[in-house]
């Protein structure tokens, strides 16, 4: 364990040297913080656009983040050949394929607490700055807590996209890898369309063809409750359990895909 | 117990996608390294040196044959413990300073932060980074980097120290510093396996070599028992005057006036040195020294090499 926590810890510290991340998180905390401008331009739902924007944000650049850090974690270090060095240590390949696992998760999550702070500080600015009778007419207060569960959705998403990252990586170069993940992720969103496909199509065939994808992709918009929370509908605690344990036996099975795939590579 | 044992280690990789066949890479390479040795394991590009040494690092795998460091398998988790790799032209990770990077591999290693600070820190003083210890790897020159690749691989104390091309796309200094830096890793007992093309530092490093050529092993042993032939003779002697010098210019290649009345002569090898030392004592001579000039290895390799191509390219001819 001591060699995954030491990998973990090494992609932590590489990651937050990476110019990339640094532009990354501006952007996205420049996106957030203009969504307040935003909003003053939709009279009476300022504090619901900033929510929906400051969240659609935090999804985007989080995906971003994954994709481009967790497809370098790997196929980035076999094509600037340090892979070498690092297996010609004490180390397992499947304990490399954890701790970078483990490294980019921290990340994230670092990354997903600063763009929820600025998301919040917007809103409780909002609220601090606006009139008893513009916070009575709110559905939900402002820096409503329900929002966490929208982010830690969030994050559990992108664990998952972060996950197919290093597995496409562990077999495909950085910038395959990060095509293939990012398709999976546009058409991880569309998985309920798939299942129904075949109540709209003619083509017995394709429509069981669909259906059986659907149930082999990532069903990705499952973690997209942002509109609930923004409309402050209930997201029960249930339904977050049942999302993360999907995300969780998910995200196994492709480590554990991403594991055989790199023990059993050469490095040429 | 050897330090390496490779018995028929053969690698071919699959090469083309619509209609993938097999590429040579190496071929049933046998191979022992004593424990204490200095293999200068040689080869002309694409010989299969760098596939050799991967295959003992296990990052590649074999298609036969097997591998052996210290007695157990190469890829033994124990066995990377007691060794240590410097690749062609390491390149690390930009973003870490040289001091991160060697404390990160020690904790690989096993050791704990105090253990870690310690070496990293006699080692980056041993390589002469000690004053760019705080500098981002990115801003590092070659020979720096190939000062930091040996301090990484000294970082777990190895027994075995496996090297490929550690000299490759140094300048004469950078080569120097570098060989020097081998010769003490060499005088502390440890096993150093190392690749190179550059035959005068293998001449001057190791204490056996290896050639290897198109995937085959085709001479190892002890560079005093290669059989490096006798080019010729040389011959210092005083006490001979200047016309029995200008008679013996007759039988020898040269015969040259040096300092204080001593003479070179310089023998052909068909020409015996002993007749020319008994006819010379006779006369009054002294002999100062006798030394044989050995084909250099460099020689030795292109003649090996050459003849094992001739040889494979009449075979296929004959095929």
């Amino acid at each position: 364990m001591s060699a995954v926590r030491a990998i973990a810890v090494h992609v932590v510290r590489e990651s937050v040297r990476d110019k990339v991340l640094y532009n990354l998180i501006l952007f996205a905390v420049l996106m957030i913080s203009a969504s307040y401008f935003v909003g003053l331009l939709s009279a009476g739902q300022e504090v619901k656009i900033i929510k929906d924007l400051g969240l659609g944000a935090t999804a985007v650049f989080g995906l971003l983040i994954a994709v481009f850090i967790g497809i370098g974690l790997v196929s980035k270090e076999v094509e600037r050949r340090s892979i070498y060095t690092l297996l010609s240590k004490p180390v397992r390949r499947h304990e490399v394929v954890l701790g970078k696992y483990c490294g980019l998760v921290l990340t994230l999550a670092v990354n997903l607490a600063i763009m929820a702070v600025t998301v919040y500080a917007v809103l409780g600015y909002m609220s601090v700055t606006g009139s008893e009778e513009f916070r009575r007419g709110l559905e939900a207060p402002a820096t409503d807590p329900a929002m966490l569960k929208a982010f830690f959705l969030i994050f559990v998403q992108l664990m998952l996209v972060a996950a197919i990252a290093l597995f496409f990586s562990t077999f495909c170069g950085s910038l395959v890898a990060a095509g293939l993940t990012v398709g999976l992720y546009v058409v991880g969103h569309f998985t309920a369309d798939l299942r129904s496909l075949q109540d709209v199509v003619d083509a017995p065939v394709a429509g069981f063809v669909a259906m059986g994808l659907s149930y082999l992709l990532p069903d990705l918009a499952a973690f997209d409750v942002s509109a609930d929370v923004v409309h402050a509908q209930p997201v029960t605690i249930g339904y977050i359990l049942l999302t993360v344990g999907y995300a969780f036996a998910y995200i196994g099975a492709l480590l554990v895909g991403a594991m055989a795939v790199f023990s059993r590579r050469d490095f040429t | 117990m050897h330090a390496v044992r490779l018995r028929e280690l053969t690698k071919y990789f699959r090469v083309g996608f619509w209609r993938p066949r097999a590429r040579r890479a190496i071929h049933r390479v046998t191979l022992d390294v004593a424990q204490g040795e200095v293999l200068g394991y040689l080869g002309p590009n694409g010989s299969g040196k760098t596939t050799t040494l991967k295959l003992l690092m296990q990052l590649l795998f074999p298609t036969s044959g097997s591998a052996e460091i210290l007695g157990r398998p190469a890829g033994d988790i124990d066995v990377r413990r007691r060794v240590a790799f410097l690749p062609e032209h390491p390149h690390f990770y930009d973003n870490l300073t040289a001091e991160e990077l060697l404390r990160y591999f020690a904790g690989l290693c096993g050791c704990d932060r105090h253990e870690a600070n310690r070496r990293t820190s006699t080692l980056l003083d041993r390589v002469g980074i000690g004053n760019e210890r705080r500098l981002h790897l990115r801003k590092y020159s070659k020979g720096m980097l190939q000062r930091v690749g040996i301090a990484q691989a000294l970082v777990n104390d190895p027994e075995v120290v496996f090297l490929d091309e550690p000299m490759s796309g140094l300048d004469p200094l950078g080569r120097r510093d570098i060989r020097q830096l081998l010769l003490s890793l060499r005088g502390e007992g440890r096993t150093l396996f190392f690749s190179s093309h550059i035959l005068s530092d293998a001449e001057a490093i190791c204490s056996r070599v290896a050639i290897l050529s198109e995937g085959r092993l085709i001479a190892s042993g002890k560079l005093s028992e290669l059989g490096l032939r006798v080019q010729g003779w040389e011959l210092v002697v005083t006490g001979i005057t200047a016309s029995r010098a200008k008679t013996l210019a007759s039988e020898a290649n040269s015969v040259t006036r040096v300092a204080d009345g001593r003479y070179v002569i310089e023998l052909p090898a068909h020409r015996p040195p002993e007749q020319v030392i008994t006819a010379l004592v006779g006369s009054g001579a002294q002999i100062q020294s006798l030394n044989p000039h050995h084909e250099t290895l460099e020689e030795f390799f292109v003649e090996q090499v050459t003849r094992q191509r001739e040889e494979d390219e009449r075979q296929r001819v004959s095929a």
